[in-house]
């Protein structure tokens, strides 16, 4: 293997049959070349779909009331059932131990206006907790906290786009904003990676919502996060648990599927692990696949280049070339093409991916990239896969008789 | 330096068998000039091949050098081809991509010599056969009975005990021919056993003994008075 002599036969024998191994080199770096862009558009697919559901947190239960369309304890059906702020109190009250964060959202539209410039935003009226819930980022100021909400204070923490679309340059914070004609002081603006939608919301303090809207307790939906420790059985426990206390309280028959509802990320999580699983299998179906094509590829052209070869091979044979020695001769070749330009298959899949960056985030690709140990791993396959589509036909070159491969055509 | 006994070779198409050699018995000296003839299918070619080590027979004794050629394994008839026997072909087989003086350098190659030792060797058997000049050209910019001499240096760079050439002069004009038939008896003077198939009496008549091959067997075998192809050339 570290006989200079034979490396020299080697290089001689590439350099002098360019074509032929431009030919394999060819193949290699093709196999490579889509092998890498396939499996980096791959992930970057996979870095779409994990961009999406990295929004909100995952642990997180949507209680939201509905209609009762069963009667129930001399009730009538369709009712339509509310919540209100005791309901929250009373989950925080029972479930406490189970849970992590809680937060009220009612929703509202409103024109907002700040000196000429306006427009219609939605808003949540919650509580601090939310900006847990819903993975909120403060860019500027400050989120709404539990004095705002004991003290009804007009306070607004507004989107990061509509600070951009109404104050323009200027910070937004410590400002006062119109919302439906009440003044409200901006103590914060944020980002959120649930793009441009959640950044166009408002925050308001659920207390203060309440009172400037017909003064009631009612809220729109209760959204909370369990203890990570319990699990996905754990989590679907507690939801039932949460579901039978709400049905029992607002008098919903416990076989009534449209009473109240809970959301959660429980069935969204494995669902999306399954989601992911299945483009994980793409990806590496796409990239196994692409692979073997490469190998396919390699192994026709040894074929065909030992083929070609079966004269001059005789002719080593009939001066004195052992079986061994040539079997190591085209097998050392073969490592050679395949390594260099299956690196350099590599090197361009990369340059490719790069230069493709952010380009194709319409097409729902993120990113995309393959990782080292990936690159590695393919290597280690080409190198195996060069030496297993060399060794065939070498070992059959090498058994050649050399008067066969002599005779004169 | 060849004793062979009872040779025996069959080949099998399909069903039939071809029955090629027949019980061969020669006994080759060393130092001799030696021509096999016969017409096609005589079995001339199987033999060399067998004398080669190309081929293997079926029955019968084969003794090279003392050494006996029997049950080699690939590796073993390579090294033993390597050593004791040099080949020329009818159609020269130098390999295309290397020049006069690499195709010459490479049995020594597979012989573990230094690159240093192979390149003076090379040059000067290239040198013997009048080519010296002609050491980096590649065989495609060669004539026919230049690309032969290159083939004659390759056989001759391992200093193998016998030169085995198959119908050496098929592929090159009668002047030509001659050439190259003068560089075997020149090189035969040295002491070198040769051993040429050809089925050109002319060619023959320039050995020091005519083997006759029909059908498998030896019809008639004689020594001959040498011409000297020097006064042709």
């Amino acid at each position: 293997m570290f006989d200079l002599d034979r490396w020299r036969e080697i290089f001689q024998t590439i350099n002098k049959n360019k074509l032929r191994t431009l030919l394999a080199g060819f193949t290699v770096t093709l196999g490579i070349l889509i092998f890498t862009v396939l499996f980096g558009m791959g992930n970057g697919l996979k870095n779409t779909f994990y961009k999406f559901f990295q929004d909100d947190a995952q642990n997180t239960l949507f209680i939201s009331p509905g209609f009762a369309t069963k009667p129930f304890k001399g009730f009538k059906e369709n009712r339509r059932i509310e919540f209100e702020n005791e309901d929250l109190e009373l989950i925080k009250e029972k479930f406490g131990d189970r849970i992590e964060y809680t937060t009220a959202r009612i929703y509202k539209g409103v024109t907002a206006k700040y000196k000429s410039e306006y427009g219609s935003y939605n808003v949540r009226a919650v509580h601090p907790d939310h900006q847990y819930l819903e993975k909120t980022i403060m860019d500027k100021g400050r989120y709404i906290n539990e004095y705002d909400i004991r003290n009804d204070a007009r306070i607004a923490v507004i989107g990061r786009l509509i600070e951009k679309d109404l104050f323009g340059r200027e910070n937004a914070v410590g400002k006062f904003i119109s919302l439906n004609k009440i003044i409200y002081r901006v103590v914060g603006v944020f980002s959120d990676a649930g793009g441009d939608r959640e950044e166009r919301t408002i925050y308001l303090p659920v207390s203060t919502t309440q009172l400037i809207y017909k003064n009631t307790e009612v809220i729109d939906q209760i959204n909370l996060s369990y203890n990570m420790e319990l699990g996905a059985s754990g989590a679907r426990r507690l939801s039932s648990d949460i579901e039978r206390f709400l049905k029992n309280k607002h008098n919903v028959a416990p076989s009534d599927q449209n009473g109240i509802y809970i959301g959660s990320v429980i069935e969204d999580l494995e669902q999306n692990l399954a989601i992911a699983n299945v483009l994980q299998l793409i990806v590496t179906v796409i990239g196994i696949g692409t692979l073997l094509a490469g190998v396919i590829g390699i192994s026709n052209i040894m074929v065909y280049i030992v083929k070609e070869r079966t004269k001059e091979l005789g002719i080593r044979k009939a001066l004195g070339a052992t079986p061994g020695s040539v079997i190591g001769m085209i097998l050392q070749e073969t490592l050679i093409i395949t390594m260099l330009f299956g690196y350099l298959g590599i090197f361009l899949g990369n340059y490719i991916l790069n230069s493709m960056g952010t380009k194709l985030e319409d097409w729902f690709i993120t990113n995309p990239n393959v990782s080292q140990s990936t690159i590695v791993w393919a290597t280690v396959i080409l190198i195996f896969s060069g030496l297993i589509a060399g060794y065939i036909p070498a070992r059959r070159a090498a058994k050649v008789q050399p008067i066969v491969a002599l005779r004169d055509e | 330096m060849i004793q062979i006994d009872e040779l025996h070779k069959s080949y099998h198409m399909g069903s039939n068998e071809l029955h090629v050699l027949k019980g061969i018995n020669l006994d080759i000296k060393e130092g001799e000039f030696v021509s096999i003839m016969g017409s096609s299918g005589s079995g001339k070619s199987t033999l060399l091949n067998i004398i080669g080590m190309l081929d293997l027979a079926d029955k019968g004794s084969y003794v090279l050098d003392n050494v006996p050629i029997k049950n080699l394994s690939e590796k073993k008839a390579a090294v033993y081809r390597n050593k004791f026997l040099g080949f020329i072909f009818q159609s020269f087989n130098l390999i295309n991509y290397k020049n006069a003086a690499e195709n010459v350098a490479l049995p020594l190659y597979y012989q573990g010599i230094s690159r240093k030792i192979r390149k003076e060797k090379s040059l000067y058997y290239l040198e013997k056969v009048g080519l010296a000049d002609w050491a980096h050209h590649l065989p495609s910019e060669l004539s026919g009975g230049q690309k032969q001499r290159v083939a004659i240096a390759r056989a001759l760079a391992s200093e193998p005990k016998v030169l085995l050439a198959d119908e050496p002069t098929g592929a090159l004009d009668t002047k030509t021919s001659y050439e190259v038939m003068d560089f075997l008896q020149s090189i035969n003077d040295e002491g070198k056993t040769i051993l040429v198939v050809t089925h050109e009496p002319d060619i023959a008549d320039m050995t020091k003994r005519i083997v006759m091959l029909k059908d498998g067997r030896i019809l008639e075998d004689k020594k001959v008075e040498q011409i000297r192809a020097s006064q042709y050339v």
